[in-house]
């Protein structure tokens, strides 16, 4: 069993695991800080980036000022943003028969993967995943096409001259493999391969290894997985939350008994509490508000604004906030408030009751009634018209670089009275801040991640007893931001095995058993003996049949009726096949009784004709350091006995051979 | 001997009052609990003593399982679990889950304040028994308990509506319910997998139906119209149709719906939006079709107001409340027509009418004429004949289990199955059960190496002959585990005893021993073609691991011993060589 890692990011996976005859994707995560890189995309002309000066080597040469540009010490390529994809390299992904998916973030890969690498298998995923994770593509499309770009820049990945450009573009790995966004099509080809499944559905690959998705916490339709054969486990832990948010609770006790637990999606900011984020972002918004500027949240249009919503739902009117115009812009802003109405069965339980009432399980659908909340396709069209300042903005892309939360950027950044909050932690808010500087405007840094802790990852292996645990190398030491924190890594016995881009890594477990299935013919024709209290023991002598890799032992054919003589015989039909196994044979030899059985006639009284069914009278017993020598004289035949063998030497008078082995036979038991 | 047994209390060559009771492995599942719209008396409810006369149901059964939200399924339950006493875990999905306790306290309004039924169950009751649902999810397996699991799969019919696969080890059973096999206005066609179970039990309530398309049927439907429907399933569907044909055709007679049941109703499709069809799915977000603009609220009032007009009312088969007022309103006039778009039950008003009955006596020995239109058109949504064939062949069960039907359309069907699909067809009639055998293979594991070592085998060219495994079965309490015998004498601390036999062979040969040995290999060689023979440096032969040494005799230089030596393992190979050599070797050429 290997593991394939074509994915450094943690909380961004991708995994190829080998187990029995099947190939299994776990994860198609697309790393996107690949894009902090690129200049932002501006909705509208923006004469303060199309004037950043071009940037020159040290020796002045400018040679790059056309493709790279500087905006307050740092430089930036000017281009249609890129995406770092996972390896393609490492494992023929043509060969990959499923892809598992465990929520919609972790699925933004994967048009790359299905749609240009001959991939032609099945992707598997829950319908609020795929819903939403269309929804994030859609989006991510919308973003970059409605911006077109004439530029792409190459020249600055040429390894030559990307090793003289200033960090952290001289750093970043793999560049010439990075890609641009892919197309609406590519998208809807790429999900039209996904089937969808439900928690607990047991999904059976080619019948030799069962596939379930489990309830993770995390998001709306997030599933760790399970894969399964009868007699091995692997679990799939990838972005799981024990907090009480709006998804269905996390399936803990199915994780129980795994042989290998593989571990990712944990917390990208193991320091920060999320119910106190939550408060300091609530109170920066008021804060801002009051004092007349307005609140711009880089989001996700799926997911923790959901949460947030609902929390400004129960604060606005406490806060005196309620004549605030919220809005929510993304293209896809309006399918994803609807959607999270509908999944009920997917949510937490206080919010499936409301359901049964009926009411929407959200309370933004009220926010939305009572004209709280408004959302808008884009800054284009009705929004103009209803725009009010102050106001809070909710819009994506939280990278900052494309989006219409980089017009809102452009619009507030030089007042101080604005605040820009950021709450996904996907992306390093200095980075994402940084080709906007110099900035007025304040920045709140209140990041939301309900992942994993390290305290609960602890918790929770104890919890669930893995054998082993397999983990990105990033959990197995502290952040290097903080190295002195031990508390913040893995600590399991055995230690985890640790992974990284590109490395393939071979599974600590062996497997030794399969399930077969005994006909009930076969299983009345056993006889079975009792060994030992509570062990019996049954020979077997079947016919195995294989279809689709299931395996049934029916009960061995009759032997053929002899054909009449009318075929001539060949001589090799005569020559006994010496596959035909005989049993194990065990015990040992009681001498005395041996002897006495040889001796006896077994007819009373003898049958003269039947010369060997007489006892031997001239029976000699020798003994020996391990055991007895039984010596037919007359017969010139050599019984020697001991412990674990016996050894008949004889002349050749099959009779007498057969005779003497079946004797020895009854005194043993047979395997 | 194994065996499946299945006794409907309820739905046995009847429509209403499904309920059936199935035992499998040990485990007995209830299937439904519903009421019977036909009967007043203690005929509505399935006679539950069948299970216990005196002991407490739970202990005998393991579980209960419903399969949707109509009463003729659900509407017992209350008085169930409730007054007669179960606590067991009671399973459905959720939108059923949901609507349920709706239908239920509809019911017993209408059953206590209106007809003032003594002894039936209270809100309370329904509540308490809405405690013990537990919702389940489609195409999730559910653990019962650690042999029983069940799973659900869309059925269409009506919303939350689901089949049952019950399972426990390799034998199972597939519970229909209700379903349709055709996506209608607002729902999917039902769906399941090969998933061959023991038994199909399929409901047939259109047995013999072939229905034609549904479109003929709209185009003439549409003139003062009173439309009996249930709040939930069908009138959902039909005001889908309405609301599209009133607004294609620019209509402007008003529709109503009459209970204040349905707005809520509505609200719930809207909510489990997940459950429609997937063009009702796809589009939601644009214009969720359970809003309806030209639907209003019906008063009482309007019933008497003149001008054309279409109302839907509750219930569907004419038998109590609001529809059964408008009916008697609008009976005497011609011009007035009533629509029966669903199965109506025996001893109901809707199902009188539908038979042709014109005088109708009701309660106080007034009798009623009906001079009103009566048009019956199937919308109800079962799978028909076609449909039920079609569901047969996507499950291929061993049987066939026919319920929730009547007995003469039943035994057209049972015929249909057992001649286009050779497996057995039953139908019992309440009370009667049907019997199973069954034979369940026996699920052991193989000691991979074991396995592998048959497997490598199977491989080769000649393995045209099956092959046998040989293992020993090793039997600890619930643990079956196949190994090989070396491994099964290894784990149980067993020596194994080696039976080993050398035979001296004499042979006439004045030669020295060496050729001796060379004659032998090269005879052996030649006959046993198949085999592995060598010949080693110390001059002994081998054939596969069977030794030969050729020795001068002590007495006679004219004559050679051969000491052919095997081990029982061997014994076959080892006695055919010894009488082979026997005949002597060829004379050399």
């Amino acid at each position: 069993m290997k593991l394939y890692c074509l994915s450094g990011h943690p909380t961004l996976p991708c995994n190829v695991l080998k187990f029995k005859s099947t190939t299994v994707m776990l994860d198609c995560g697309l790393d996107m800080t690949s894009t902090l890189n690129f200049l932002p995309l501006p909705l509208v002309q923006s004469p303060r980036l199309s004037n950043l000066p071009g940037w020159s080597l040290k020796d002045g040469n400018a040679f790059l000022d056309k493709e790279l540009k500087e905006c307050s010490g740092h430089v930036f390529v000017d281009s249609v943003p890129e995406f770092c994809l996972p390896e393609t390299e490492l494992i023929d992904l043509s060969t990959v028969d499923v892809i598992l998916i465990s929520n919609y973030h972790c699925m933004m890969a994967l048009p790359y993967i299905t749609e240009h690498t001959g991939f032609t298998g099945t992707v598997y995923a829950t319908e609020p995943t795929v819903q939403i994770g269309r929804l994030l593509m859609e989006e991510l499309v919308n973003f970059i096409e409605r911006v077109p770009k004439a530029q792409s820049a190459s020249l600055w990945k040429n390894k030559d001259i990307q090793r003289l450009l200033p960090s952290p573009l001289k750093d970043a790995v793999e560049v010439s493999t990075w890609r641009r966004c892919y197309t609406m099509q590519e998208v809807n080809s790429a999900l039209s391969k996904i089937q969808l499944v439900g928690y607990s559905q047991k999904i059976e690959l080619f019948g030799a290894v069962q596939v379930t998705p489990l309830s993770s916490g995390y998001a709306l339709g997030s599933s760790n997985w399970i894969i399964q054969s009868h007699y091995e486990k692997v679990s799939y832990v990838s972005g799981s939350s024990l907090l009480t948010t709006h998804p269905q609770p996390m399936d803990q006790a199915s994780l129980k008994n795994s042989d290998v637990l593989i571990l990712t999606g944990l917390t990208q900011i193991p320091t920060a509490n999320p119910d106190g984020m939550v408060g300091e972002f609530c109170s920066n918004l008021a804060l801002t508000v009051r004092n007349g500027g307005n609140v711009l949240v880089p989001c996700y249009p799926s997911g923790v604004i959901y949460d947030l919503l609902e929390c400004l739902y129960q604060y606005i009117d406490s806060a005196g906030l309620s004549s605030i115009p919220f809005y929510f812009i993304s293209p896809v802003a309006n399918s994803s408030l609807e959607f999270s109405q509908i999944f009920a069965e997917w949510l937490c339980h206080n919010k499936q009751t409301k359901v049964y009432l009926p009411e929407p399980p959200f309370p933004h659908a009220e926010l939305i009634q009572t004209n709280k909340l408004k959302h808008y396709p884009s800054i284009h069209g009705d929004f103009s018209n209803d725009f009010r300042q102050p106001c809070v903005v909710f819009t994506g892309h939280p990278s900052l670089r494309f989006g219409d939360v980089v017009h809102f950027m452009e619009l507030w950044g030089k007042s101080s009275l604005n605040t820009v909050i950021f709450t996904e932690p996907d992306f390093s808010y200095l980075e994402a801040l940084a080709p906007y500087q110099p900035l007025a405007m304040k920045c709140i840094y209140c990041p939301i991640d309900t992942r994993l802790n390290f305290i609960q990852v602890s918790k929770l292996l104890k919890e669930v007893q893995p054998l082993h645990v397999v983990c990105p190398e990033q959990y197995t030491q502290p952040p290097p931001a903080q190295s002195h924190r031990m508390d913040l890594m893995i600590d399991c016995q055995p230690p985890a095995m640790s992974y990284r881009r590109a490395e393939v890594l071979a599974l600590p477990f062996k497997r030794r058993y399969e399930k077969i299935e005994i006909m009930p013919e076969l299983a009345d024709s056993l006889v079975p003996m009792e060994i030992k209290p509570g062990v019996s023991l049954a020979t077997v002598s079947a016919v195995l049949h294989t279809k689709d890799n299931k395996h049934v032992l029916q009960p061995p054919p009759r032997p053929a009726q002899p054909t009449g003589g009318k075929k001539r015989k060949r001589a090799s039909d005569d020559i006994p096949d010496c596959k035909v196994l005989k049993p194990l044979l065990s015990g040992s030899i009681p001498v005395d009784q041996f002897v006495q059985t040889l001796e006896k006639s077994t007819h009373h009284p003898p049958v003269p004709f039947l010369l060997e069914q007489h006892g031997f009278s001239d029976i000699k017993v020798e003994d020996t350091a391990k055991g007895h020598i039984v010596l037919l004289q007359e017969a010139e035949t050599l019984i020697q006995i001991e412990e674990d063998s016996t050894h008949i030497i004889c002349d050749n008078d099959e009779m007498l051979r057969v005779r003497l082995r079946d004797l020895v036979l009854k005194f043993l038991q047979k395997f | 001997m194994p065996e499946i047994r299945v006794t409907p209390l309820g739905a046995g060559q009847d429509v209403g009052r499904s309920c059936i009771l199935v035992s499998i492995a040990g485990k007995n599942v209830m299937l439904d609990c519903g009421m019977h719209m036909g009967f007043s008396d203690d005929r509505r409810f399935p006679d539950f003593s069948y299970i216990t006369r005196s002991g407490r149901l739970t202990d005998f059964l393991d579980c209960v399982i419903i399969s949707h939200f109509h009463l003729d399924h659900c509407g017992a339950l209350p008085y169930f679990s409730e007054m007669v006493g179960y606590d067991g875990p009671i399973y459905m999905t959720q939108p059923t889950q949901a609507i349920c306790p709706i239908l239920l306290e509809d019911y017993r309004k209408i059953a206590v304040d209106k007809k003032g039924e003594a002894n039936f169950f209270t809100s309370q009751m329904i509540k308490d028994c809405m405690k013990k649902v537990v919702a389940v999810h489609l195409h999730q397996t559910v653990q019962v308990d650690d042999e029983l699991e069940i799973k659900a799969y869309y059925a269409g019919h009506v919303l939350g509506a689901a089949m049952f696969q019950i399972k426990v080890g390799s034998e199972s059973v597939v519970y229909t319910g209700d379903y349709n096999m055709t996506p209608d206005r607002h729902l999917g066609a039902a769906w399941i997998d090969k998933c061959r179970p023991n038994l199909l039990i399929t409901e047939s309530t259109y047995a013999t139906t072939i229905r034609d398309s549904k479109r003929c049927r709209e185009r003439d439907f549409l003139k003062k119209v009173l439309i009996p429907v249930f709040a939930l399933g069908r009138a959902q569907e039909l005001c889908i149709l309405l609301e599209t044909f009133w607004e294609r055709m620019d209509l402007k007679a008003p529709i109503y719906f009459s209970t204040g049941l349905t707005e809520k109703a509505n609200h719930y499709y809207k909510l489990f939006i997940p459950w429609t069809n997937q063009k009702i799915r796809k589009t939601f977000v644009q214009r969720n079709m359970f809003e309806f603009k030209h639907i209003k609220a019906f008063d009482r009032a309007f019933a008497d107001s003149p001008g054309p007009m279409v109302v839907f009312a509750t219930p569907g088969m004419l038998h109590a409340g609001q529809s059964l007022q408008i009916f008697r309103k609008w009976a005497g006039n011609e011009k007035n027509m009533v629509i029966m778009p669903g199965y109506c039950v025996q001893g109901t008003v809707g199902h009188k009418i539908l038979s042709g009955q014109r005088k109708l006596e009701m309660e106080g020995r007034q009798v009623l004429e009906v001079k009103m239109q009566v048009e019956y058109m199937s919308f109800s949504a079962h799978a028909d004949a076609k449909g039920i064939m079609q569901l047969v062949g996507q499950a291929e069960p061993e049987n066939v289990l026919l319920v929730h039907g009547e007995a003469k359309k039943m035994e057209f069907l049972k015929q249909k199955i057992e001649q286009e699909f050779r497996v057995s067809c039953y139908m019992p009639a309440n009370g009667e059960t049907v019997t199973l055998p069954t034979s369940p293979s026996i699920p052991v594991g193989v000691s991979l190496g074991l396995l592998k070592r048959e497997m490598a085998q199977g491989l080769l060219p000649d393995a045209k002959k099956p092959r046998l495994l040989h293992g020993t079965l090793i039997m600890k309490d619930s643990n079956f585990r196949l190994v090989s015998s070396e491994q099964a004498l290894k784990e149980l601390g067993l020596a194994e005893h080696q039976l080993r036999f050398t035979c001296r062979v004499h042979l006439h040969d004045t030669r020295k021993e060496q050729e001796t040995a060379v004659r032998v290999y090269s005879h052996l060689k030649s006959v046993l073609k198949d085999h592995c023979v060598q010949h080693l440096p110390d001059g002994s032969v081998t054939v596969e691991s069977i030794l030969i040494q050729a020795a001068a005799h002590s007495e006679d230089p004219g004559t050679k011993v051969l000491l052919v030596s095997w081990t029982y393992q061997d014994e076959e190979l080892g006695s055919y060589l010894t009488s082979l050599l026997k005949k002597g070797l060829p004379q050399a050429s």
